[in-house]
């Protein structure tokens, strides 16, 4: 059952082969029996789950269908889940129990599915090897040595083992496709505002965006159906129609022009992954794409401008963790400063202290224009830039990540070189643009991702040209050899 | 820009954060690396360029001005590591 895609289970279901329960049960009994080892959820909600579950069914047998009734999924940490704890990957919020859903929560459970419980992410989304969570790094099913990516390593842990058919994810520089990168797995951040961000706590507001980690094109199209679309209760939310995105797919790659950020394979990528890479650039053409060349001239300091921006709002978003209303609080404070001061720093874990001091330095009097108005002004030029190469082509592609999953322990002592995992994936969260992560092969036995970057609201045709790749290429099949 | 451990307490206080010297010393040297690493943005002109706040040039969408919420004050304040007669409990702030 943990092999099928998401169709072929909704397919299952529909014939009565096996019923919701059943198959959550399978996927509980997956989690119980790997995630000691990959510790890729920080809750699991067994109760839950199988009440979902039987709800599910009840719901098909009153004559219900849709494509997720009945379909296991695991929630990242950061959406907030009524009655259930919260954390963030953080011990600020060890003992928060969030008194709402979040939307892409909320409507998740209204087509049908079924929550498994939540996946261990970096503290706060602030990591890209899932190392900064208060819970424990999360490993690679590929390889348990490793890292799986992050921030939402836990979801892409949980896809790629088999423990969840599919799971959310959310992104402010990378965060979904680069963990889908080094897990094997396809994984889209929709343009900024397509789906809710209410109820996901927040990180850096003007990037935050929610999406998906699943093992296909079809299942990720199959997923954003149920969560696109405009949201009353967040006001950056689009108020356009969603697309119907699995009637997307199947479409034929004749006439799609396809981009290549020349910019993007020199110096840093590792060569294994740029041979795969291109590799994969010649099969889309195979199919029918048009290849240009396109240039990023200031793709480069995405990475600089992003830890400016991101900091500065991380700053302001995380000031409200006080420990008064809710979330950790110091024993005995003498006093209100007392009360704050250490709150936060024993709340908080080192990545974020030093995001939050970054972004309070850029923001402070005399730094101001130096800094926070100076990565303003460089975004504009790197938006600048995607749209140019929007006018020649319909898509962008390149490497998601410069290199394969590293070994656990690296990086951590050194924040520039963890920073540079973004360095092809930030500028989409800058721009608000949507981009996936696809399966392109594999370097040393390490999965590789093609990045694919779509112009504002062409996750359709993201979708499409990944489901096509994926009719003719089977790197998206394969299985890590422990957990099959 | 390097940062000095002073400096850094400077700004740990700004961000309500408690730090020890030993640490101090430490987030100095992190945090200057990583100013020197976003300085390379200097090297782009960016006379005449105007500042970028948001991906789309949205403006803020305005609701009725009607009562959507209720009143749940017991449920949100069971996350309060500190409540007596529905209100937060803080330190003695007026003597």
């Amino acid at each position: 059952m943990h092999t099928l895609s998401v169709s072929a289970l909704g397919n299952a279901l529909r014939r009565k082969e096996f019923s919701s329960v059943e198959l959550t049960t399978h996927f509980l009994d997956r989690v119980a029996a790997y995630d000691t080892t990959l510790n890729s959820f920080i809750t699991v909600t067994g109760d839950i789950a199988l009440a979902d579950a039987a709800r599910a069914d009840e719901r098909r047998r009153a004559g219900e269908d849709n494509p997720l009734l009945g379909i296991p999924i695991a929630h990242k940490d950061i959406f907030c889940t009524r009655g259930v704890r919260t954390s963030c990957g953080s011990r600020m919020l060890d003992t928060f129990i969030a008194p709402y859903d979040a939307t892409v929560v909320d409507r998740f459970r209204a087509n049908g599915t079924v929550m498994l419980g939540k996946t261990n992410m970096d503290e706060f989304a602030m990591g890209s090897s899932n190392q900064t969570s208060w819970y424990g790094p999360v490993r690679n099913p590929w390889d348990a040595d490793r890292v799986p990516g992050g921030s939402s390593g836990g979801s892409a842990a949980a896809v790629a083992a088999g423990l969840a058919p599919i799971a959310t994810g959310t992104e402010t520089g990378g965060s979904i496709r680069q963990p889908a990168a080094l897990t094997g797995l396809t994984g889209l951040k929709p343009t900024y505002g397509r789906v809710s961000r209410f109820g996901m706590v927040a990180f850096a507001s003007s990037l935050d965006q929610a999406g998906i980690l699943a093992r296909s094109a079809e299942d990720v199209a199959l997923s954003l159906g149920a969560i696109a679309g405009h949201d009353p209760a967040d006001s950056t939310s689009v108020d356009r129609p969603a697309d119907d995105y699995p009637g997307a797919l199947g479409s034929d790659l004749s006439g799609v022009r396809i981009g290549v950020v020349k910019e993007q394979f020199g110096e840093g990528l590792d060569p294994v992954v740029g041979k795969l890479v291109e590799e994969a650039i010649d099969d889309l053409e195979r199919l029918g794409a048009t290849i240009l060349d396109v240039s990023l001239p200031n793709s480069a300091l995405s990475i600089p401008v992003y830890y400016v921006v991101a900091p500065a709002e991380a700053s302001s978003n995380l000031s409200r963790y006080e420990g008064v209303r809710f979330g950790h609080r110091a024993a005995h404070p003498v006093d209100m400063e007392d009360l704050y001061k250490r709150s936060r720093s024993e709340g908080f874990g080192d990545e974020v202290k030093r995001r939050i001091m970054i972004g309070t330095y850029v923001l402070s009097a005399g730094y101001y224009d130096a800094y926070y108005l100076k990565a303003q002004q460089v975004r504009r030029l790197i938006c600048a830039d995607f749209a140019r190469a929007f006018d020649q082509v319909d898509l962008i592609v390149g490497p998601t990540s410069p290199f394969t999953a590293f070994p656990i322990g690296e990086k951590l002592d050194d924040p520039v070189a963890m920073y540079l995992c973004d360095i092809y994936t930030s500028g989409i969260n800058l721009a608000g643009l949507p981009a996936l992560s696809a399966p392109a092969g594999f370097a040393r036995g390490l999965p590789v991702g093609l990045h694919l970057m779509g112009n504002h609201f062409r996750e359709d045709l993201l979708l499409s040209v990944a489901h096509r790749y994926q009719q003719a290429t089977d790197w998206h099949t394969r299985r890590p050899a422990r957990f099959t | 820009m390097a940062l000095e451990p002073g400096g850094i307490l400077h700004i740990a206080h700004l961000a309500r954060l408690h730090l020890l010297e030993d640490d101090a010393e430490r987030y100095a040297g992190e945090l200057s690396a990583i100013l020197a690493f976003i300085e390379q943005m200097n090297a782009v002109d960016t006379g005449g360029v105007t500042p970028m706040a948001h991906p789309f040039e949205m403006t803020q969408p305005l609701r009725a001005d009607i009562v959507t919420e209720q009143d749940r004050r017991e449920e949100y304040q069971a996350n309060a590591p500190a409540v007596r007669d529905g209100l937060y409990v803080v330190p003695k702030v007026i003597e």
